[in-house]
Order: structure tokens, then C-alpha cells, then sequence
């Protein structure tokens, strides 16, 4: 019967206009969607609770096949031949940057998920829910890396974040996690319209949402009066600068990575953080690149603020998990040092950046996972003395990662530092540089005080205790070490593959939406 | 290949990364077999220093202001950053002070390791930065200079914080954070001299070479030059340290274990002042000369303001640590003269000082390791109790306070006299103001250090410690300190022997400068 119906819609005198869909450039996303729903439907169906550890192993073989699904759209790209392309009507961008940005949010779903298991086995929740949660979310966060069209940019945002809603406040039996939760909501509700009302204005203003339609036009197009366009931007970076946690937007950050059960946070801090600078990077470095003199100086006011309160605000914290919230800002305003630079450079510099930094903030958050109690209790800097007698290597893995917070030589904090303040400098921002290398100091206190209060030896040490590190849990620690270290040592891999991932702007193949010769200049 | 090639290839690295391989060796060695882990540790400092000395042993002392045993290799290519090591007249002498300090200060903690005791991770600290200082000293490429520059700080962070006294946390935090801060504005400048020398190298000897050639061509300007250096100074400058950035240290070296405290004195120090000369005054020479009036004021204000902290002090660890601040006044005074005598002046004042005051420590901490004390009013009689040691003692404090025929001599004397006539570029009358000032210093140092020896040494053992047995220089102690106070005595005899290797290379540095108006 089926065959008929089909027969009779191709016969038909009107042809149906369907999107063309290069279904390869997707996978990735249709990947973490539909096996976010295959565990979903197996978890119903099947009567009993499946054997602990196996979500997370599906999860982690799911985000691995996206990974799997995502080196040939790499080859792709990177073929002089073939080169990025747009598909889905010119919604979906598939180029360097966006497979690039991918690998990073699925390494953080690994992560995370390696983190997850022992934590939420601990907790007595383990089930299906985070798990889910935390792929549809990696989904929103993929769309949105890829995204070339603002209201696709939106629905990634959306599912990023309402999954990540969720994730803060699933910690039923603790009020912390429930508040952070609806903190979380009603803040992101609001970031999320302030966003969707800039996609409203920036419509207004030039007539279109497709990325490359707006560079399009407004390299073409001198406004005679641009209020519209820049009031819209304004808006669309309180949006972003929420998903980011930029200052002055940052203010649930604190509470919402204390309160919300740590291994959401080590997604909250690696995964999430990607993808809104994906699409922060997207929208103003390539779509609005004409406006880069606009912009610029309201990016470098934000990165002062956000590392100025991410590094001093840090130090009077007594509780490790605000601490490492506040230094997450603090990165925060690191890349946007990258994004002020507007160059191929600081683009090249943010991704190493995050890349960097997704390993060591998810291993960190790991190893607090680990150390704290059950009911996810016992993350104040006093739970932590005496860890390097306790578990020795645990402390000495969660050093290291501190240290390449902090930036010191043969990590890849170092670097990717180093690369933000060459982008800087070369951009001609030396006074951005030295802010940032003042705050990276201040900063480098607080990872120290956590260092000291593990090491620290004396009558202040509490008696000894039995810390289980669950396998997981482990391996999450040594995979993010290990990247750590070696990126440390040799970032030439890092670095070449940030450089060559240079997002593009580049229609659909239709030759009547845009006018090939008016394909907007890169900057 | 025959022996001389593979010098050339590897002495270098072989020499810097030996120790580093000692620690990894370390690592796996069950950490109750303590005797293997401290052959190994000793063992792996003398692999280094054998291959230094080999290195040493052809390096060309002709041509010593050439750099030889040069290394260049790829090593990050995306940043431009080679692996260039090399070392030339101005090296040497740094190189051999620490490749003899690692294993004497080894063997000195033989058998009294600090609190809490655990030799296996002090050792691996104290090759890691053995590997950290001798990079430090052989690096020509920028990125991998500021690499060691920094990897020295960790080891000295841990040493200090969880070897250390009382005070540990605070001083050793308070380290870490005045050193970061320095390399965080300096790796600034270093980047920014990168993009304004061309952007296409690293290495020290292209950036110097294309910040000449767009001096000549007359489109830099200076004041990008005076600014790149002034992150230059504050990593340096904090390191030296200069005043007003020198109050970690005090509170490092007291708390610092003995071991900690010596290296400290002895090599760490000089990566700032080494990092001056080798850095900043080679690749910014006119922006140095707009600096060197403000580089030589912060100098002697350094040696008035040291000689008076030791006046005032009742720790005797804490009295040796403010006479460094003095000592490297000197040293400053000599580079801002910016002169082939001041300089040679530095370079001798760095070796001497690591020799003096590295042993004042030792002294310090076996004196404590003995009382249980450093406080000053409290001890006393250590010629009646232990003359070996009180002499010793005697012997250090009188080369500290620069007394002729000791190593203290050379470096103090000429850096005062090299004031009187400082490159034609800079003012005449400035700096012998400073000289002067500089001069009333050395009377003030030997103020606080006769005044130290007496109150510890001479009269009669304080009721306390009256009756309390004192153990003389032990075996290992002698070990430690006769490679140190033989040259102490043969430096200050035939001072030659650094002048001479120093003098080629910076006496092209004295041109460079003297040519400048």
C-alpha cells in the first residue's frame, strides 16, 4: 500500500517541495537524540531496572558512534575538494568548527557520564533520567555549534538547557539541588527570551535569520540607522553570556553548581560552556562580523568584568565547588579575551581553549564527585585536608588538574592560555592580555588553597577516612589527565586542529537564495 | 659518530634532562627501599653533573662569546617555538655553580631529612628542579626559557610548603604568587616583543636581532620597547628579587628547609638576574638604557633597606635572607651600569653569592639541627661548643661581607666601582650618587654580619644550651661544605677564573651599550 501512495505522491503534477538533507552531516546529533530515546524506551519496556552501569556504558558508546559518525564529516571538511557545507535549507552549517566543537561537547558527555555512574550508584538514583537528560542536552549543544540560522540556534539552546534545568534539580532529596534548579529555570527562562526577542529585532533589522543572509546583507547594506541590528545583538549576548556564565549574567552560577549534583555541574561547566561559545563565536565572529567595532568594546567590557569577578570573588569562598564555579567564570572571561581578538586567531585560540578546558574542569568536578559524601554532602575546603593521605593519587591527579587551571607550563592550561594572550596581543589588546594574566594569578590562590588543604599536614588534619573511587569514575580522572599532561608537553595535535577548524559561512547549494558572488568575506 | 658529535648533539640535553629521568626512575622505586632512592637520586645529580663537566670540559673558552653546543630543533610548531639550547661564556659559570650545588645539597640531607621526612618525594622535587634550573640556564629560545623559568617554581612551592617551618603555607604561597605574578606580566612582554620583532621566532638571538633591525629602520617605538621591558623587569625583578618585590622572600627562606633555603639562595635567585642579562639587556638594549637609572635606584635602595632589615632582625636564618636582598643590590647595581666591568662585576657577584650565602644556610640549618633554635639572643659560644663550625662560619661571614682574597671581593668591589663610570648613555652624576650610596652599604654589611658572628659565636654558651652536648661538623657536612669553601677561597685568589670565561661575551655586551647615545 505504501508503495502506491509513494507512486501516486511522485506522479503527482505538483512536485512536493522537500528539504534536501545531507543525513551524514547529522548524524551526530540523530545519534545522541534517538539513542537518548532508545534508552529511554528500553529502560520502560523492560521490567526490572537494568544491571547499574549500564546506562552509562550506553552512553558512553553512544557519545563514542557520534564521535565515530563525526571523523568523516572532519575529512570532509578538511578536503580541499569538497570543503563545509550547508544543509537542511541552509539551517545546519557542517565545517571545522562545528565537527570540532562536537568532538568537545562529546568528550564532556563521556566525561560526565564516567562520572555520573559511581555518583548517582552512591546516591541510590541510579536509572536511565540523567543519562537521557544528558544526551538530548549534548544534542542541543551540538545544533547549536552547527547552527546557521538563529532560530536553529534557539532550538539548540532550548534543548541544551531545559535538559540541563532538569539535571541542576535532579537531587530530589537534597533542597539545594532544587533550588538551584528552579534558580537556574527562571533565570535561563528569562535569558532565553531576551535571546529570542534579539532573533526578533535582528529579523526586524535585516530581514532574515540565516546567518549567511544577514552577512550577507549587512556587507551589502550600509543601515542608516543600525539601532534595530545592534539593540538586537546586545540582546542576543545577554543570552549567550548567561549560557557562558559571563559577569554580570553570572550570577547563578555559584549557587546553581553548588547546589546541583556535581557530575551535572562537570557537564554544566564543560559541555554547556562549548556550546554557548560555539554559538556566541558563530553569530558574532562570522554573521556579524561587519559590526566587529561595535561589538568589540562591549565583549572586552564583559571579559574584564567576568575574569575581574571569576578570580577575586573566588578567593573568599570556603566551599570547593563555589570556588571552582567562580574560576569557571574566571575561564570564562579567558575566552572571551579570545572572541575580543575577532581574528582567526582568537577563534583558533577559544576552541583550544575549551578543548583544554572541558578535560580539566570535568576531572576536577570528577574528583569532587568522588570525594563528597553521600547525599552529596562534603565539598567544603575542609573535607579536602588530609585527601593526600587518604587517597594519594586522587589528590595528586586533582593537584595536577588544578595546577592547569592555573596555567603552569606542561599542561595544557599553559597553552591554552598562552594562545588567548598571543591572540590578544597580536589584535592589538595587550591591556586585555595583562588583565587576564593578573586575574589568571589571582585565580591560581584559590586552586592553591585546595591544594594546601589536601597536602597540608598538622593537628587541623582530620582522621583518616576510606574514600571508594568507583571505576568509572577512575577512568574519567585518568582520561582527563592524561590529556591534560600530553597537550601540556605537545599541543602541536591541539593547536593544528583548532587551526583548521575555521567556521565558514557558506549558503546552501540554491542557487536563488543568495547570490554566490555575495558570499560574505571571513574576517 | 664519535665522542665530540655526540657532545655537541646531547651533552646539553642529556645534562638538563637527566635528573628529570632520575625522578621518573625514582617514582617506581618502593618507597620503603630508602637507601636505593637516595643512590638513585645522588646518582642521577652526578650523571647530570658528569655530563656537564664533559660538556664543560670541550666547551671552547676561546671564543666564549659564541654560543656553542647549540641544539635546534622543532618542537611547537604552531607557535613558532623551537627547542634552541646552547650556552656561551655568560651560562658557563651559572651552569657549573648548579650542577655542583644539586648533589652537595643531597648529600648534605643524607641523613637528616626534614619533616615530614619522606626523602623519596623531596628527592624527586629536588631533581625536577635541578632539571628546571640547568634548562633555565642552556634555554635560547623564549618559550622554552619561560617553560623551565616556571617548572622550578612547583618543586620550590612543595619544598617550602610541606617541608617547611611554622609558617609554611603562608610563605609558601606567598612565593608562588609574587613569582606567578612576575611571569604573568612577562610572558605578556614576551609575546608582544614576539609580534614586534617580526613574529616568526622565538629564538633570542632573532628577536634581538629583529628588534635592532627595526631600531635602525627607525619605525619602533620606544615606548613599546620601555614597556615590553617593564613586564621583563617585573618577572625578573620579583625573582631577583628587587625591592620593593622582595618580601617573599624572607619569609621563604625561613620557613624553607635547609635544602630548600640554599637552592634557593644559591641558583633560584640567579635565574632573575641571569634572565636580566640574557633576556631583557640582549634583546631590548635601548629600552635598558632607559631603565638602568630606575634599575640602579631600586638597586641601592635594595642595599640600604637589606642592610638595614638585617639590623633589625632576631632570627639568624631570617638575618641571612635579608643580606640576599643587599648582595643582589650589588649584583642590580653591576647590570645597571650597563657597562663590560659591571657586568663581569653581576656575573662574578652571582657566583659568589650562591657560594657564600648557599653556605650561610647550611650553616643556619645545622646550627638549628643542633639548638633547635635560630633566634640570635638566644644562641651563643658556638666557637666553645663547636669551633669547627664556628669557624666556618667566621670564614663565610667575613667572604660575605666582601673581604679581600674571598670570592665576596670580586663581586662587590667592582659592581660599587663599575657605578662610577656607567655607559656614556647614562647619567655620570646619578649613578655615582648611587655608588656612593652603594659603598656605605658594604659598612652596613659588615656591620650586620660582624655583629651576628659575635653575638653567636664568641662569649660564652647561653644558660640554656650550657650544658647541652653539641655535635661538631659532621661527616656529611664536610662533605657538603669543602667543594663550597675551597672555592670560596680559590675564586677569591684567582678571580680570573670566571672573569675569563664571562669577559668575550660581555664585553660584546659593553659595546652594544657603549655604542648607544
Amino acid at each position: 500500500m505504501l508503495a502506491s501512495l509513494w507512486q501516486q505522491l511522485s506522479d503527482s503534477p505538483v512536485p512536493i517541495d522537500s528539504v534536501d538533507l545531507a543525513w551524514a552531516g547529522l548524524a551526530p546529533v540523530m545519534i545522541l537524540i534517538g539513542g537518548a530515546l532508545l534508552i529511554l524506551a528500553v529502560d520502560s519496556l523492560v521490567p526490572r531496572r537494568l544491571r547499574p552501569g549500564s546506562y552509562a556504558l550506553a552512553t558512553v558508546l553512544l557519545a563514542a558512534g557520534a564521535m565515530v559518525a563525526a571523523v568523516p564529516l572532519w575529512q570532509r571538511v578538511q578536503d580541499a575538494e569538497r570543503g563545509p557545507f550547508a544543509t537542511a535549507a541552509g539551517a545546519i552549517m557542517v565545517d571545522g568548527f562545528s565537527v570540532f566543537a562536537t568532538f568537545v561537547i562529546l568528550s564532556a558527555v563521556i566525561l560526565a557520564a564516567l562520572s555520573f555512574d559511581g555518583w548517582l550508584r552512591r546516591e541510590e538514583m541510579d536509572g536511565a533520567e540523567p543519562y537521557v537528560l544528558m544526551l538530548l542536552s549534548a544534542s542541543g549543544g551540538v545544533m547549536m555549534a552547527s547552527a546557521n540560522d538563529l532560530i536553529v540556534m534557539f532550538l539548540g539552546l532550548e534543548i541544551l538547557s531545559i535538559a540541563v534545568y532538569v539535571l541542576a534539580a535532579m537531587h530530589l532529596r537534597k533542597i539545594t539541588s532544587q533550588e538551584a534548579g528552579v534558580k537556574y529555570f527562571v533565570l535561563g527562562a528569562f535569558s532565553s527570551a531576551f535571546f529570542l526577542y534579539g532573533i526578533a529585532l535582528i529579523y526586524g533589522g535585516t530581514g532574515s535569520t540565516n546567518l549567511v543572509r544577514i552577512a550577507t546583507y549587512l556587507s551589502a547594506t550600509v543601515l542608516g540607522d543600525s539601532g534595530l541590528v545592534l539593540a538586537g545583538l546586545a540582546l542576543l549576548l545577554v543570552g549567550f553570556g548567561f549560557k557562558v556564565a559571563a559577569a554580570p549574567f553570572h550570577f547563578w552560577a555559584p549557587d546553581v553548581y553548588q547546589g546541583a549534583p556535581t557530575p551535572s555541574v562537570a557537564w554544566m561547566a564543560s559541555g554547556v560552556k562549548v556550546a554557548g561559545f560555539a554559538g556566541l563565536l558563530r553569530v558574532f565572529y562570522l554573521a556579524f562580523s561587519t559590526y566587529r567595532l561595535d561589538w568589540q568594546p562591549v565583549i572586552f567590557v564583559l571579559a574584564v568584568l567576568t575574569m575581574l569577578v571569576g578570580s577575586v570573588l573566588a578567593v573568599v569562598q570556603t566551599d570547593v565547588k563555589r570556588m571552582l564555579a567562580y574560576s569557571s567564570i574566571n575561564h570564562a572571561g579567558f575566552i572571551l579575551v579570545a572572541v575580543q581578538a575577532a581574528t582567526a586567531a582568537g577563534v583558533q585560540a577559544a576552541l583550544f581553549y575549551l578543548a583544554a578546558y572541558t578535560f580539566m574542569v570535568a576531572g576536577s568536578f570528577g574528583v569532587i564527585a568522588v570525594v563528597s559524601r553521600k547525599g552529596d554532602i562534603g565539598t567544603s575546603l575542609d573535607d579536602y585536608r588530609g585527601l593526600s593521605r587518604d587517597r594519594p593519587v586522587v589528590a595528586f591527579a586533582f593537584a595536577l588538574l588544578l595546577l592547569a587551571q592555573a596555567g603552569v607550563p606542561l599542561t595544557s592550561g599553559f597553552f591554552a592560555k598562552f594562545y588567548v594572550i598571543t591572540a590578544a596581543i597580536e589584535a592589538g589588546s595587550s591591556t586585555l592580555a595583562i588583565i587576564a594574566m593578573i586575574t589568571a594569578v589571582i585565580s591560581s590562590y584559590v586552586y592553591l588553597r585546595i591544594i594546601v588543604a589536601m597536602y597540608g599536614a598538622g593537628d587541623d588534619v582530620p582522621a583518616p577516612r576510606t574514600i571508594p573511587l568507583p571505576a568509572a569514575a577512575g577512568l574519567a580522572l585518568v582520561i582527563s589527565l592524561t590529556v591534560t599532561m600530553s597537550v601540556g608537553v605537545f599541543p602541536g595535535t591541539l593547536a593544528s586542529l583548532a587551526e583548521r577548524a575555521t567556521p565558514v559561512l557558506i549558503p546552501e547549494s540554491d542557487p536563488g537564495a543568495v547570490d554566490p558572488s555575495g558570499v560574505p568575506p571571513g574576517p | 659518530m664519535d665522542n665530540n658529535e655526540f657532545l655537541t648533539e646531547w651533552g646539553l640535553t642529556l645534562m638538563v634532562f637527566l635528573p628529570l629521568a632520575g625522578a621518573l626512575l625514582l617514582m617506581v622505586i618502593p618507597k620503603a627501599q630508602e637507601q636505593m632512592i637516595k643512590v638513585a637520586a645522588l646518582g642521577a645529580a652526578l650523571a647530570s653533573g658528569a655530563v656537564g663537566v664533559a660538556v664543560l670540559a670541550n666547551f671552547n673558552y676561546d671564543s666564549s662569546e659564541k654560543l656553542q653546543f647549540v641544539v635546534n630543533r622543532n618542537w611547537i610548531e604552531a607557535i613558532h617555538a623551537n627547542y634552541i639550547v646552547g650556552i656561551d661564556g655568560l651560562s658557563v659559570p651559572l651552569i657549573a655553580l648548579t650542577l655542583l650545588i644539586t648533589p652537595l645539597v643531597m648529600v648534605y640531607s643524607w641523613n637528616h631529612f626534614p619533616q615530614p621526612h619522606n626523602p623519596q618525594a623531596f628527592l624527586i622535587l629536588m631533581l625536577v628542579l635541578a632539571t628546571g634550573m640547568l634548562g633555565t640556564f642552556v634555554a635560547q629560545d623564549l618559550i622554552l626559557f619561560f617553560v623551565f623559568f616556571e617548572v622550578v617554581l612547583l618543586p620550590m612551592y612543595f619544598m617550602i610548603g610541606v617541608w617547611g617551618g611554622e609558617q609554611r603555607q603562608y610563605a609558601s604561597i606567598k612565593f608562588f604568587l609574587y613569582t606567578l605574578f612576575g611571569s604573568a606580566l612577562m610572558i605578556v612582554s614576551f609575546l608582544a616583543l614576539f609580534f614586534v620583532a617580526g613574529g616568526d621566532s622565538f629564538s633570542m638571538v632573532d628577536l634581538a636581532q629583529g628588534v635592532a633591525d627595526r631600531n635602525a629602520a627607525g619605525n619602533l617605538a620606544m615606548i613599546t620597547q620601555v614597556l615590553i621591558f617593564g613586564g621583563m623587569f617585573m618577572g625578573f625583578g620579583i625573582k631577583v628579587p628587587m625591592f620593593p618585590f622582595h618580601t617573599w622572600l624572607p619569609d621563604a627562606h625561613t620557613q624553607a628547609p635547609t635544602a630548600g633555603s640554599v637552592i634557593l639562595a644559591a641558583v633560584l635567585l640567579k635565574l632573575g638576574t641571569y634572565g636580566f642579562i640574557r633576556v631583557a639587556l640582549f634583546i631590548l638594549p635601548e629600552a635598558a638604557v632607559k631603565w638602568a637609572p630606575y634599575i640602579g635606584a631600586l638597586a641601592v635602595i635594595g642595599i640600604i633597606y637589606g642592610a638595614l632589615g638585617c639590623l633589625a632582625q632576631t632570627d639568624m636564618k631570617r638575618l641571612i635572607a635579608f643580606s640576599s636582598v643587599a648582595h643582589m643590590g650589588f649584583v642590580m647595581l653591576g647590570i645597571a651600569s650597563l657597562t663590560t666591568f659591571g657586568l663581569n662585576a653581576a656575573v662574578f657577584g652571582m657566583v659568589a653569592h650562591g657560594l657564600i650565602t648557599g653556605m650561610l644556610f647550611f650553616l643556619a640549618g645545622s646550627v638549628k639541627d643542633r639548638f633547635h633554635t635560630l633566634e640570635i639572643k638566644r644562641l651563643g659560644g658556638l666557637l666553645l661548643q663547636a669551633p669547627k663550625l664556628g669557624w666556618i662560619l667566621g670564614f663565610c661571614i667575613m667572604a660575605s661581607l666582601g673581604l679581600p682574597g674571598l670570592a665576596g671581593f670580586w663581586g662587590e668591589f667592582p659592581a660599587i666601582l663599575s657605578a662610577y663610570n656607567p655607559a656614556p648613555a647614562l647619567s655620570q652624576e646619578l649613578f655615582r650618587t648611587y655608588m656612593v650610596i652603594a659603598a656605605f652599604g658594604t659598612v652596613l654589611a659588615a656591620g650586620y654580619l660582624l655583629w651576628l658572628f659575635q653575638r653567636t659565636a664568641f662569649g660564652t654558651p647561653s644558660e640554656e644550651f650550657a650544658d647541652v652536648e653539641i655535635e661538631d661538623v659532621r661527616v656529611s657536612e664536610w662533605i657538603a661544605w669543602v667543594p663550597l669553601l675551597a672555592l670560596i677561597l680559590v675564586l677569591g685568589v684567582f678571580p680570573n677564573i670566571i672573569f675569563h670565561v664571562t669577559d668575550p661575551f660581555l664585553t660584546v655586551m659593553g659595546n652594544t651599550f657603549a655604542g648607544l647615545k
